[in-house]
């Protein structure tokens, strides 16, 4: 069983940290994911960055941009995560755009994913039907999960679908925005996240976008199986490094 | 085969819509209505009756009588710089705002390089009474400048985009990140044949007007209505996909696309993307761009900041993998001298971008008899300093 799902069925709300690999130095990416995995956090997405991310607020852009210049590459990523699974068990996503990983070659990608042991990916340029038709069987030959995105504005007909080709969780967008633009939740939110509780879905949500800290963890939390912070954690060690980490999960959970 | 774009969004491999879910429901809104909003009746009569009163159309072809017997041939020119704003790109804009109105749409947002775009869409939002926002590269803003007063006299905010290479690319994620940020009241009206399905075809079809009015120009003119070449500049490519759209698929008109070099194809400085790019995907669509060996998008340079794009538009990609267009690139020397040269032999002041076009002449010989229709898309005004710095004039 994929270490994603196995984590899910654990009775608890998840904590799931996205992070620019990279970022802030070229060598932080290890010390990243064993901190976090030290410290409790129950998943950890692995920002590959790219020069032109569409979803992303001036936080996150600023990373990935720093990380290129730091020399981050795909090659180099697989290169410093060879031997995670030696250190780390806890469950793997990469999140990054599509270009990368097509001009890296899908299937040689998601070979590497799978021989090092990444449990999944989030890629948000990749629209759920395009995968669907066109990589679908690839993933999946690899063992992979691949994540899906839902916003306040999609049709219910549409999560059902991707609920229906999801395997895992279902990554819930709070808010119409992009990464760190909004933080903290209105009645809107709310309302939202009981619409999607009430449509009984397949799959579990874990809910990103606007979460900082412990309130909005346990708002997200409160119908949703975790949440997932990436903008307030690249401030962090931005401000005060990687070995720090500590400090941060202690404010969350 | 067909070089129109098909049934699922694609212009052979080229095309689609690689896009965040944030974006699905606009994207979505729009695929499912702008051929059935823009074939009605009544939006046809509207929009053709605003680019004949209000934009100026039919636009001249104009022989070129003294850059004919220079180089030798026939040498016909789409007065698009006659148009209202200065460029082919109001021909779009009507067509968007229009399509806005419609769809019941109370906001505008934009991207633009060279700022005719901009100007083009701060104008028909003035004359809509809509809201207006448009992101333009910081660097785009300092040698642009007076269309930069022109959007703001038109009542637009011009927001400048900060990140990456400070133009035209960045400009177009900081009004994609825009609309993801405000997805229920905004239009966003792309200015080229770029971006996600349906805007490629949507925005070719709005300017589909300029080889519409070539063909019955030619005929009169000439007796023909097949031109032996039609040549255009390509940044993103608009100008380009209305002057090619009722000729794609006629091959007894051959088609030339025009790049820009920028110092040199070789030189690390250039906007030259059918030699330097490779297939990927570029602001939600796939298509030749300039990237890294790991897909990271490179920043291009060009002296026109129209052309100044890492990426072209999927009909002009597959218009290239095909060999159906003979692309060449033209360097910033190139394009400067053909620009004085128009002017001094025309009585006509090119844009930076349509100077481009006109460089042709001295990379390629015709024979007397062709028939030659060169688009010109812009009028050179917001670039007399930039033309005024390079000839010390």
């Amino acid at each position: 069983m994929n270490r994603i799902n196995k984590k899910l069925e654990q009775d608890k709300k998840l904590l799931s940290i996205y992070f620019t690999a990279g970022y802030p130095n070229i060598d932080d990416t290890l010390t990243t994911i064993q901190n976090l995995e030290k410290n409790g956090v129950d998943m950890i997405e692995i920002g590959l960055p790219f020069s032109d991310p569409l979803a992303d607020g001036p936080t996150i852009q600023a990373s990935s941009t720093q990380a290129l210049k730091n020399g981050m590459t795909s090659e180099l990523l697989f290169e410093q995560l060879k031997d995670i699974r030696k250190t780390v068990s806890i469950p793997l996503i990469i999140m990054g755009y599509f270009n990368p990983m097509l001009q890296y070659g899908v299937d040689a990608f998601c070979k590497k994913c799978q021989e090092i042991g990444i449990d999944g990916l989030i890629i948000p340029d990749l629209p759920v039907d395009v995968y669907h038709s066109d990589y679908k069987s690839i993933f999946e030959s690899y063992g992979l999960i691949n994540i899906f995105l839902i916003t306040p504005q999609t049709s219910d007909e549409r999560i059902r679908f991707i609920d229906s080709v999801s395997d895992g969780f279902i990554y819930m967008v709070s808010s119409a925005s992009t990464t760190g633009a909004k933080s903290g939740f209105g009645d809107e939110q709310e309302a939202y996240f009981t619409r999607i509780a009430n449509m009984k879905l397949n799959n579990p949500q874990i809910v990103g976008f606007g979460i900082s800290n412990s309130d909005t963890f346990t708002q997200a939390t409160k119908h949703a199986k975790g949440a997932i912070i990436g903008s307030a954690f690249i401030k962090h060690v931005t401000d005060n490094g990687v070995n720090t980490i500590d400090q941060f999960v202690k404010t969350i959970i | 085969m067909s070089y129109n774009i098909n049934k699922k969004g694609y212009y052979g491999e080229f095309g689609g819509a690689y896009i965040p879910e944030m974006l699905y429901p606009n994207i979505e809104e729009l695929r499912q209505n702008y051929i059935k909003i823009s074939e009605d009746p009544s939006f046809k009569e509207e929009f053709n009756q605003l680019l004949k009163d209000y934009v100026g159309r039919p636009s001249p072809l104009y022989f070129a009588k003294r850059l004919s017997e220079k180089y030798n041939t026939k040498i016909y020119l789409k007065r698009e710089d006659l148009n209202h704003t200065g460029a082919h790109k109001v021909n779009n804009t009507i067509g968007q705002i229009l399509l806005a109105k419609r769809l019941g749409k109370t906001r505008i947002i934009a991207e633009t390089g060279a700022g005719q775009h901009g100007v083009a869409t701060a104008t028909v939002c003035a004359l809509m009474g809509i809201e207006c926002v448009v992101y333009m590269g910081e660097i785009d803003i300092a040698r642009q400048a007076p269309n930069v007063a022109r959007m703001k006299m038109l009542g637009a905010k011009v927001v400048p985009a900060l990140s990456g290479s400070r133009t035209l690319k960045d400009a177009t994620n900081e009004a994609m990140r825009d609309w993801i940020n405000n997805p229920v009241n905004t239009h966003y009206i792309v200015g080229s044949v770029v971006g996600p399905h349906p805007y490629p075809d949507m925005v070719a079809r709005f300017q589909a007007i300029v080889s519409e009015e070539i063909k019955t120009q030619l005929k009169e003119k000439e007796g023909t209505e097949n031109p032996d070449y039609l040549i255009a500049c390509v940044g993103g490519g608009s100008n380009a996909a209305g002057t090619y759209y009722h000729y794609l698929d006629n091959k007894d008109v051959n088609i030339i696309a025009v790049e820009a070099a920028g110092k040199g194809v070789d030189t690390g400085e250039s906007a030259a993307t059918s030699v330097l790019g490779k297939e990927g995907i570029i602001h939600g669509s796939k298509t030749l761009l300039m990237q890294t060996n790991d897909g990271q998008i490179t920043e291009p340079y060009s002296i026109s900041a129209g052309l100044d794009y890492p990426g072209v538009g999927p009909m002009h990609a597959n218009l290239y993998k095909t060999g159906r267009a003979e692309f060449i690139a033209i360097t910033d020397d190139e394009a400067m001298t053909a620009g004085l040269e128009l002017s001094q032999l025309e009585g006509i002041i090119p844009a930076i971008e349509t100077s481009h076009a006109l460089a042709v002449f001295e990379h390629k010989t015709f024979n007397p008899d062709d028939i030659i229709v060169v688009n010109l898309s812009g009028r050179g005004d917001k670039d007399l300093q930039n033309y005024i710095d390079y000839f010390k004039l």
